[in-house]
């Protein structure tokens, strides 16, 4: 059998980024429109949302087989995330007692190809959680450092919100914000009889069109990306313009196999990988190596890089690398709304994602849990897919029928076809998405046993939610509740218990994972400094969530974004200076 | 394939790039050459429009299975003054496709559509699709209704939920049923907020 020779690349690049999301994208755009040569590694394959090769966007149910039905992919059929929790021939496992999923989206532009546009700041409380309550972390970098950043990132890139004043959810340069629908109008009432702040959500998403990009037209789609580019995909808005200055080499289908060093001077200087296509070994090389495979990939990448100086695994003097994996709680209810049967029709898709939200009101020093978690809504009017009109026995018997007379819950016939008419549009959702405590014991590690097709060792999580989550998701659960009834609404479903953790989600259910090469000012404790330098490795720099202590509940994606910019600027100063 | 495009194949693939490099040669030599190039649509991915052709050259149901959910369609949703039937909308070819995307599907409804046969031949000595209309829906009053259907019932009502839930979303995601459900959006617009008359019936105002 042949042996697979590595075959070494000539050129020698600026900078080697591996990963196209949120941070791998701001890196190369940023790093390419100040005149460095990139070589831009994607381990999946091209994606345009413009491209009809790929446009999913305003098809209608039954042009899907399966009517939108989420078989192959994990938000039904149209969506555009290619990957999903599952990916063929990329396991990875859990350590008996322990849970995590892991969302990996293959293709340019990561998972910001589908993700809900949510684009939060993080706030000054945020960054100084061990300060201010005695457990977590602190960030080695506070708001001050974040704001300007966060400015230049909405201008680049585009959201819209309201002044708000808050301390917690600082404003931004905002777009104007789409006025509410119905079903959050009646929302924003009942929050505000029992206290609940209702305010217009904060997304990426372009109600007035800027740079070359178009406007939003209102399709409610961001899931399945944007031909208009109307949203913040780092596909369209990063990686596509920072192609454009013909400095970036995009190499789609690159899965990464190790970061490479110099055994002389420690330094990295290029990364090799298994060109997906042909299933061969390459490498390249560079001056600078930046991560942002995602936080568990980028981790993966990291403890499989071992070397004779690196025996731990690279950046990792400190056996940081893997630890205090965290995501967002999650919790989730359904309810029914008698006041909105029999609605007029009339077309409110709305921007994707719901116009409001509710950010954290409350103070956790009188509490029994430690931090704080927002609302997301749901409801309406919208495009019936796959799912559409199961259950309604567990609802048709809930108000009486049009003669006013009670209804057998069930049924069949012209009856029933009516009842379907009648509570369309009658159900709102909502999500809670919390801040978690970050645990040294919550880690992924490699899994001694197992490699992937490419032969790449995998990783072995080992997660459990803490008191702090529970106790977070019951509280959750109680606010759902209250919402619903001060709407004169009826939830749906047994209220989730203690036996299902108040219905908190199982970790990495809800994608928004950090922490794996936490940055901090003691090497001992932490991967990275306040740049997403590693300590140990000058010339390498981690810019996707990884790098991050905490998250808030503030979905972090903005913050990816304004670090991986910040870390850039640091990058083109220390060249300058010719410190790396 | 068309012999033009097969000679096409055979001097990019196994002659050309091939010949150039060993790794690629090792790599290819691993993978099976394909039996006929299919067209990737639009949005889709190539292992999905692959699984899609295997599923839709694949039968599932028998013709007996495909009558009976044929019928239970359309009393489920029948025809009516704003639109038509299930079937009539397209129903049973949605579901027999989705016991094949699905599997997890085939065992309780084909399973379920035998518990409604085998239930027919006691009580009529006849299959459920051969049954007359009215002997059909004294069965079906027996597992429509999950609150008040007897207890030895329990498995037929499980059955009929299921098909229930697979009647209306294969109607409402048709043509036909987005248009009698009434959705207008899926089009490029501007919103521009609730309308008037309807904040003025919920008593609702975007100042408050």
């Amino acid at each position: 059998m042949d042996v697979p020779q590595i075959k070494k690349a000539a050129k020698v690049y600026d900078v080697v980024i591996v990963g196209s999301g949120a941070g791998g994208g701001m890196a190369a755009y940023q790093l390419s429109k100040a005149g460095a040569t990139v070589a831009l590694l994607e381990a999946g394959g091209y994606f345009d949302p413009a491209d009809p090769k790929y446009i999913n966007q305003l098809k209608w149910p039954y042009e899907s087989p399966r009517r939108g039905a989420g078989t192959t992919r994990a938000f039904g059929d149209f969506d555009a995330a290619w990957g999903g929790w599952e990916i063929e021939g990329e396991p990875y496992s859990a350590v008996k007692g322990t849970e995590f999923h892991w969302f990996r989206s293959r293709m340019l532009g990561g998972r910001t190809n589908h993700w809900g546009r949510i684009s939060l700041r993080m706030g000054p409380d945020d960054f100084k959680r061990r300060s201010l309550t005695g457990i977590g972390e602190d960030w080695p970098l506070g708001y001050e450092d974040f704001a300007p950043y966060y400015d230049k990132v909405d201008d680049l890139i585009g959201v819209f919100g309201s002044k708000e004043g808050l301390r917690d959810a600082p404003d931004g340069r905002f777009l104007p914000p789409p006025k509410m629908r119905l079903h959050e109008m009646m929302i924003k009432k009942a929050g505000k009889s029992i206290g609940v702040p209702v305010i217009p959500s904060r997304l990426s998403i372009l109600t007035k069109p800027i740079h070359d990009r178009g406007g939003c037209f209102y399709c409610s789609q961001c899931g399945r990306a944007c031909q208009a580019y109307a949203d913040f995909s780092s596909s369209s808005v990063l990686c596509i313009p920072a192609v454009k200055t013909g400095r970036v080499t995009l190499i789609n289908g690159a899965m990464c196999r190790e970061v490479l060093t110099d055994a002389k001077t420690g330094l990295a200087n290029g990364v090799s990988y298994v060109d997906v296509p042909t299933m061969t070994e390459q490498s390249v090389m560079g001056k600078v190596v930046v991560l942002a495979a995602s936080t568990c990939e980028t981790a993966r990448l990291l403890l499989n890089s071992k070397s004779a100086r690196f025996a731990n695994g690279l950046a990792n003097s400190s056996g940081v690398v893997g630890k205090y994996l965290n995501d967002s709680t999650g919790a989730s209810r359904g309810a029914f709304i008698p006041a909105l049967m029999d609605r007029k029709r009339y077309n409110e898709d709305g921007v994707g994602g719901a116009h409001v939200y509710s950010p954290w009101w409350l103070d956790n020093k009188k509490l029994d849990f430690p931090r704080g978690y927002h609302i997301e809504y749901g409801g309406g009017m919208g495009m019936p897919m796959y799912g559409f009109g199961f259950g309604m026995e567990g609802r048709n018997s809930l108000v009486p029928g049009r003669d006013g007379k009670p209804k057998e819950a069930g049924g069949y016939g012209a009856s029933l076809k009516d009842d379907f008419r009648r509570f369309y549009g009658a159900n709102i959702g909502m999500a809670g998405r919390g801040e978690p405590v970050p645990l040294e014991s919550n880690y992924c590690e490699i899994d001694p046993n197992t490699v992937d097709k490419y032969g790449i060792p995998t990783l072995r999580f080992n997660y459990k939610w803490a008191d702090a989550e529970i106790k977070q998701a019951k509280h959750m659960q109680d606010t759902f509740e209250e919402i619903i009834h001060a709407m004169g609404g009826i939830p749906l479903g047994k209220k989730p218990g203690p036996e299902s953790n108040y219905g908190l989600e199982a970790p990495g259910k809800i994608i928004h994972e950090i922490g794996t090469a936490r940055m901090g000012n003691d090497p001992k404790n932490s991967v990275l400094n306040k740049y997403s330098q590693a300590h140990d490795v000058k010339n390498l720099f981690i810019v996707d969530a990884a790098a991050f202590p905490s998250q808030g509940d503030k979905n972090v994606t903005w913050t990816i974004l304004a670090n991986s910019w910040r870390t850039s600027d640091y990058i083109i100063d220390q060249v300058k200076q010719k410190n790396i | 394939m068309k012999r033009r495009d097969s000679l096409k194949a055979i001097t990019l693939s196994s002659l050309g790039f091939a010949g150039m490099n060993p790794q690629i040669a090792a790599a290819e030599s691993i993978t099976p050459p394909d039996v006929k190039p299919l067209k990737v649509p639009g949005g889709r991915q190539k292992f999905e429009a692959e699984r899609d052709a295997k599923l839709n050259a694949d039968k599932f149901f028998t013709p007996h299975e495909l009558k009976t959910v044929t019928i239970l369609g359309d009393i489920i949703i029948p025809a009516d003054a704003k639109s038509g039937s299930a079937s009539q909308a397209g129903t049973p070819a949605f579901i027999e496709f989705m016991m094949k995307d699905q599997p997890q599907w085939q065992t309780p409804i084909r399973g379920g559509l035998r518990w409604l046969d085998n239930v027919c031949m006691k009580r009529f000595d006849k299959k459920f699709a051969d049954c007359l209309k009215a002997q059909q829906i004294e069965i079906i009053d027996e597992i429509a209704y999950p609150g008040k259907a007897k207890p030895e019932m329990s498995q037929g009502v499980a059955f009929f939920n299921s098909m229930r839930g697979l009647v209306a979303t294969g109607f409402f995601t048709s043509q036909m049923g987005i248009k009698d459900l009434g959705y207008v959006g899926n089009t490029p617009n501007q919103w521009e907020g609730v309308p008037a008359d309807v904040l003025k019936q919920y008593n609702l105002s975007y100042d408050e």
